[in-house]
């Protein structure tokens, strides 16, 4: 088990910088997801710690040791790719093996190690198969073996389930909260996917750009994006955003925090529109409403309401959020909040 | 209604037929023809004078020397050939696999030779192989080694037609190895570093697997081809000195007019020759080599 610590690191590819004095500390034995959009230097973070892109400059921690000098091999961390990098050439049982041989580590302590972490993840049959005849929910397996026969102190895996089919994919995801439970280590968790990291993250650290924008557990990310960016890259859909008007000033509301109803409501945010469209999608229904002050995304669990039809949408205060010209959230003890709420209240239109 | 049905059986056959025809004329019969050829003491100058020998001929040229020298000759050349084109190949695949403008660079330069008529190429090799002018054992001289005479002894002649043969080729599988190499995903050597394996572990367990293909089908091609040998042969040393380059496709084409049937049935026995080696290779290597 160990902890990681990036210490003022910044990363270059050909004199691209693509990630600037960063800091960053991931908690002993959390789950940990980065996740932002492509290019937002996430992997980048993920190949420092497994030393395979080692930093331009500044330091990488492991467990209070810096590991900058450190091959890869030595770092006692384990990673799962995502395109799961299986030796094609050997059979499951060498593939989950060649580390330990590597490492020195008995025949029979090894054969035993293999048994066991193939009974783990369900490959006993498999093992002295080639992984050219296996599926890819199999082969994903082969990649979580080969890195946990290790026992590492650090798990890194990057997008290790965007290779796999939708249902597949949500039920890996289970079965690796389960696994974390079970090993109780670091993980360190890469994906662009804000559902991946909603269900599995301890933490989430979102960046955009090489630059982190905010660390939070999954409900507080949610709950109280620090900035617009946060706010509109988590939920889907995304958080709704208008314009207060004076000093760049901009609320927001969750499509779930809406209330839609025929007659206007006496909540401080209320608009008139109409439903352009409807979404039914099983247990909840997605309406676009479409207003004098933008377009809104509602997500209610009743289906009520017809596309063409009138509505207005009601938004309570404290499902409001406020960004100041900053990008950055007002907090609701700030002085300058009432009045935006006000300000909000007066432009309501029915 | 039956005409119909004749015509749709027929039909592939006839779609076929000429690419048939070409591998009947140009292949098949040739192959006959050779086998025909090789039971009889053919009479070039008049076929009526031909007489059926059985198999006399291949009892000839199991009880000939100079038979034997020139089998000796080939197996040595093929084996020297191969090894060392294979081992260098793979050495400047190695070296050359990493994408870079001086790697393209030099790349082009080992291919270059392989563009070149091999006639061409024995007759400079010819030149710079000379004992008391050429270019070789003058630089030899320079740097205070001891100079050698190439084709001139037969203890050497061999080795300086391995060297010739071996350089022309390189470029060629060079160049395969090299696309081979390059379509390894690195993220398999990331796995590999991670797993922390050294240098040549991950070379013998990862990398040499890995193209295993290509170098199965390299060693088959170039072992059929290098029992083939005739060009360098036949421009550079005329077989000598002393029978000492004397290759069975050289010795072939020496009985070529006096004893056509001879001639023929040495081809059948290197045809035979290669066949075996090949099926052997297939049969000791096809559970090493990798395919995916």
């Amino acid at each position: 088990m160990a902890s990681i610590e990036f210490v003022r690191v910044s990363k270059a590819f050909d004199k691209q910088e693509v990630i600037k004095d960063l800091n960053l500390t991931i908690e002993d034995g959390k789950f940990t997801v980065l996740v932002g959009p492509s290019g937002c230097g996430k992997t980048t973070l993920l190949r420092m710690i497994a030393g395979l892109d080692p930093q331009t400059s500044g330091s990488v921690l492991i467990d209070g040791k810096d590991v900058t000098r450190i091959a890869p091999g030595k770092r006692g961390v384990a990673m799962v790719f995502q395109n799961y990098a299986i030796y094609p050439t050997m059979s499951v049982r060498e593939n989950i093996e060649f580390g330990l041989v590597n490492n020195k580590v008995g025949k029979a302590e090894r054969e035993e190690l293999v048994e066991s972490i193939g009974k783990a993840v369900g490959l006993s049959d498999y093992l002295d198969r080639k992984p050219s005849t296996l599926s890819g929910g199999q082969r994903q397996r082969v990649a979580l073996a080969r890195a946990m026969v290790k026992k590492p102190s650090v798990f890194l895996m990057d997008e290790p389930l965007s290779n796999l089919d939708a249902k597949l994919r949500v039920q890996m995801r289970i079965e690796l909260i389960e696994l974390h439970k079970k090993l109780g280590t670091t993980f360190v968790y890469v994906t662009h996917d804000q559902v991946e990291a909603m269900s599995m993250a301890d933490k989430i650290v979102l960046m955009n750009k090489g630059v982190i924008q905010q660390e939070a557990p999954p409900d507080t990310m949610y709950r109280r994006p620090s900035n617009r960016f946060t706010a509109q890259f988590i939920g889907t859909p995304p958080m709704n955003i208008g314009e207060l008007g004076a000093g760049g000033i901009k609320y927001g509301f969750r499509p779930e925090s809406a209330v839609l109803s025929e007659v206007q409501g006496d909540e401080p945010f209320s608009v008139r529109g109409v439903i352009a469209t409807r979404e039914m999608l099983g247990s909840e229904t997605i309406y676009q409403v479409r207003s004098d002050s933008g377009n809104f995304m509602v997500k209610r669990s009743e289906d009520l309401f017809a596309a063409g039809q009138e509505v207005f949408v009601g938004v309570a205060a404290e499902k409001l959020h406020f960004f100041g010209e900053d990008e950055r959230r007002i907090e609701e003890k700030q002085g300058a909040y009432r009045d935006y709420l006000e300000a909000l209240r007066g432009r309501s239109h029915g | 209604m039956d005409k119909q049905r004749l015509g749709e059986t027929l039909r592939p056959y006839l779609m076929i037929a000429p690419a048939m025809a070409g591998i009947f004329l140009f292949v098949l019969y040739p192959v006959v023809f050779l086998g025909y050829l090789s039971l009889y003491d053919y009479n070039l100058m008049n076929k009526a004078k031909s007489k059926f020998i059985g198999f006399d001929n291949f009892a000839e040229i199991f009880s000939r020397e100079d038979f034997y020298k020139s089998l000796s000759n080939t197996v040595i050349y093929t084996a020297g050939v191969v090894v060392l084109t294979l081992l260098l190949s793979l050495l400047l695949a190695v070296w050359l696999s990493k994408k870079s403008k001086f790697n393209v660079f030099v790349q082009a330069g080992i291919f270059t030779p392989h563009v070149v008529s091999i006639v061409s190429i024995a007759l400079v090799w010819l030149w710079m192989m000379e004992p008391n002018l050429g270019f070789l054992n003058y630089v030899l001289k320079a740097l205070g080694l001891p100079t050698s005479e190439w084709l001139q002894s037969s203890r050497s002649a061999l080795m300086s037609v391995i060297l010739v043969s071996v350089w022309q080729g390189i470029g060629y599988y060079v160049l395969i190895i090299v696309a081979a190499l390059q379509s390894i995903s690195p993220s398999i050597y990331e796995a590999a570093a991670l797993d922390n394996a050294n240098k040549l572990r991950t070379f013998w367990k990862i990398t040499l697997p890995m193209i295993s293909p290509q170098l199965f089908f390299i060693l088959v091609i170039m072992t059929i081809g290098s029992f083939k040998v005739f060009d360098t042969v036949k421009v550079m040393t005329g077989g000598g000195p002393n029978n000492a380059t004397n290759t069975l496709v050289y010795y072939i084409y020496e009985n070529r007019t006096t004893n056509i049937g001879y001639a023929s049935a040495t081809g059948v026995v290197l045809m035979a020759i290669i066949a075996l080696l090949t099926f052997v290779y297939f049969r000791l290597l096809s559970r090493r080599v990798h395919y995916q």
